[in-house]
């Protein structure tokens, strides 16, 4: 395949920085001295180059697969990889590359669907818990939100995406809320020590003095300051997405036949294990890229706009 | 310190208290009711009628609440609206089995992680210290699910040395009960153990830049030696933390490996009782995993300060 990362040791490293760069550079804040700062690490190139690779099969299944999703070869059933069928055939003789391509869709949209939801609660919450952890007469607010999300912790992703299937009937969408749900409590724990860090400083104590408003110091100084540390947690909180919905259909209660998902293909090779494991492999060889590259990218990230460098620099 | 532990376990009760409710909400009172869902959408609504009376489903939520509560508190969680059959002992007989899975998971991972992380810290820039860190990063890429295919595959079906599925109490024999665990303890353990590499790695590195292990280098100790008299001890702490997460993550995360070895654990009678869609038995289920991740999340708690005198002073 000519879109599998050749990373940082290819030739071509500069192709490689640019995609990296690009990605990475996209959603930032708009801070001249932040992009002055730009180090590119190995985690974030490799780490781009996987995410980009997983958007890529996604984008281009809308365009063209090989052959249809549910189009069946009865002469070619389980086929190994050949010039025809590239990963092989399952067991109706469906075309593998094909549905690798179709599952890249659901993970990307149930990773960027439950990362929307915990985000775009989590943050609000975490900064309005900040901003009253530093009233003195608020206090008491900030002690039960973080209470509150607390408790939520005790529902990891499965079991709350578990529930939800038991509660409406399976399907991606549950699971989607599911695992947003329970993401929210890291965005808001990232998002409130960030802001508790921003609120301390001095240009903040400024523009109090000169009388701005709170929710004016929130969006102007609060929100482009977090925003680094945030999207780290949400490409950390894709990662754990991915694997959640994976293994959610894998046990049946996420993505529902016949929608191609990583999971139910990983699960459906299951009774062929010891005569086809290629059916096994390819399905779970991209989980584990698609979680790898979201990880590293949130690793290179962090090493960008970790707290303890703004600190220093501030 | 006691005032400390008191008030962690106040927090512990009310944290219950309040999942107590959030669980009960959700699968009582939010879908309509858990009789029309036990009988299917093609029930008659004398059916659910006449379930829903069977089973005092007709009262009020909060009658119905306390009465599921105080059930629990004296150890019964009520009797199934699918099977009939009491819900406690199924749930005693499965929680066992998971609980010997993931504490063994979570043991293996430990003696995996501390020796491999405190290396690649001492080693950080030798290739082997490098080699760790890479391939721990790649290790926690993989879902267990995936882990324990590939172990099956490998170790199962081609080598032949363990079952692939399976389970037996060590009672009725505990080499078939060691053979039958080996598979899927490991794929719970290796992706574990990758993640707590991490933290140990990066725990010890912290470590060693320490005043106190400076000063002991300066007495005249060696970089290994100082670790191990004086820093060992202060990389622990964020990671028993970190182990706790991973023990409260693998409870439910390791539904999968149950499913895949077929084993009778708790996680497989949360699948079974879903896809049978037994809410009572679910609510029951999932209160159980919610009250062992608290006091797991306790026990961190209360053991971080005991172990670092310097939070236990500042608590």
């Amino acid at each position: 395949m000519s879109e599998m990362p050749t990373g940082a040791n290819s030739p071509r490293d500069d192709v490689a920085l640019d995609v990296s760069a690009a990605t990475a550079s996209a959603p930032e804040p708009a801070t001249g001295r932040r992009r002055s700062r730009l180090r590119l690490n190995s985690s974030m190139i490799i780490g781009a180059c996987l995410v980009v690779l997983i958007l890529g099969l996604a984008l281009v299944s809308f365009v063209w697969t090989p052959y249809g999703p549910s189009e069946i070869d009865p002469v070619a059933r389980l086929r190994a990889g050949s010039p025809a069928h590239p990963f092989g055939t399952d067991r109706f003789g469906r075309d593998t590359l094909t549905w690798v391509m179709y599952g890249a869709r659901i993970t990307l949209m149930v990773g960027v669907v439950a990362v929307g939801i915990a985000l775009l609660i989590g943050t609000p919450i975490g900064i309005v818990s900040a901003i009253f952890a530093k009233q003195p007469w608020g206090m008491w607010i900030d002690a039960v939100i973080m209470r509150a999300n607390d408790i939520l912790l005790a529902f990891p992703a499965l079991l709350l995406a578990i529930i939800f299937a038991a509660v409406y009937s399976p399907g991606t969408g549950p699971a989607m809320v599911a695992v947003g749900i329970a993401a929210i409590p890291g965005f808001a724990r990232v998002a409130r020590s960030g802001t508790l860090q921003v609120l301390g400083s001095e240009y903040v104590r400024a523009a109090r003095a000169s009388n701005r408003r709170i929710p004016a110091i929130a969006v102007v100084h609060v929100l482009p300051n977090i925003a680094g540390m945030v999207i780290v947690q949400a490409s950390v909180a894709f990662a754990i997405s991915v694997l959640a919905e994976a293994g959610l259909s894998f046990l049946g209660l996420g993505t529902q036949a016949p929608v191609p998902s990583w999971g139910r293909m990983l699960q459906e090779s299951q009774q062929f294990l010891s005569t086809h494991p290629e059916l096994a492999l390819w399905p779970g060889l991209f989980i584990a890229l698609a979680v790898l590259g979201f990880n590293l990218l949130g690793d290179g990230l962090r090493d960008r706009f970790d707290p303890k460098m703004d600190a220093r620099g501030a | 310190m006691l005032t400390y532990a008191a008030n962690r376990a106040i927090q512990f009760a009310l944290s219950l208290i309040v999942a107590s409710v959030v669980v009960f909400a959700l699968m009582s009172l939010l879908p309509g009711n858990a009789a029309q869902v036990a009988l299917g959408t093609n029930a008659t609504p004398e059916a659910v009628a006449a379930l829903e009376v069977q089973y005092g489903l007709d009262r009020p939520p909060v009658v119905r609440y306390f009465d599921w509560v105080v059930g629990m508190l004296g150890g019964d969680f009520g009797t199934s609206y699918v099977t009939g059959a009491a819900i406690t002992p199924v749930i005693i007989d499965s929680v066992q089995v998971t609980a010997i899975l993931v504490i063994s998971a979570i043991a293996l991972s430990i003696l995996i992680a501390v020796p491999l992380g405190t290396f690649a810290a001492l080693e950080q820039r030798s290739w082997i210290g490098v080699t760790i860190s890479a391939a721990s990063q790649v290790g926690i890429a993989v879902p267990n699910f995936l882990a324990a295919i590939i172990l099956v595959i490998v170790f199962s079906l081609t080598l032949g040395w363990f079952p692939s599925q399976g389970w037996m109490a060590p009672i009725e024999g505990v080499g078939g009960f060691l053979l039958r665990l080996v598979l899927p303890v490991v794929s719970l353990a290796l992706v574990q153990a990758a993640i707590l590499t991490r933290y140990v790695r990066s725990a010890v590195l912290d470590v060693m830049r320490e005043d106190f292990i400076r000063t002991a280098r300066a007495k005249g100790l060696t970089r290994t030696k100082a670790l191990f008299v004086h820093g060992l001890r202060n990389a622990a702490i964020p990671v028993i933390t970190v182990a706790g997460v991973q023990l409260a993550t693998l409870l439910v995360g390791a539904v999968i490996i149950e499913q895949i070895f077929v084993l009778p654990g708790i996680g497989s009678e949360l699948v079974r009782a879903v896809a049978n869609r037994d809410l009572i038995a679910v609510q029951g289920i999932v209160m159980v995993l919610v009250l062992l991740v608290l006091i797991i999340n306790l026990i961190v708690d209360i053991l971080v300060p005991v172990v670092d005198p310097r939070i236990r002073n500042a608590a």
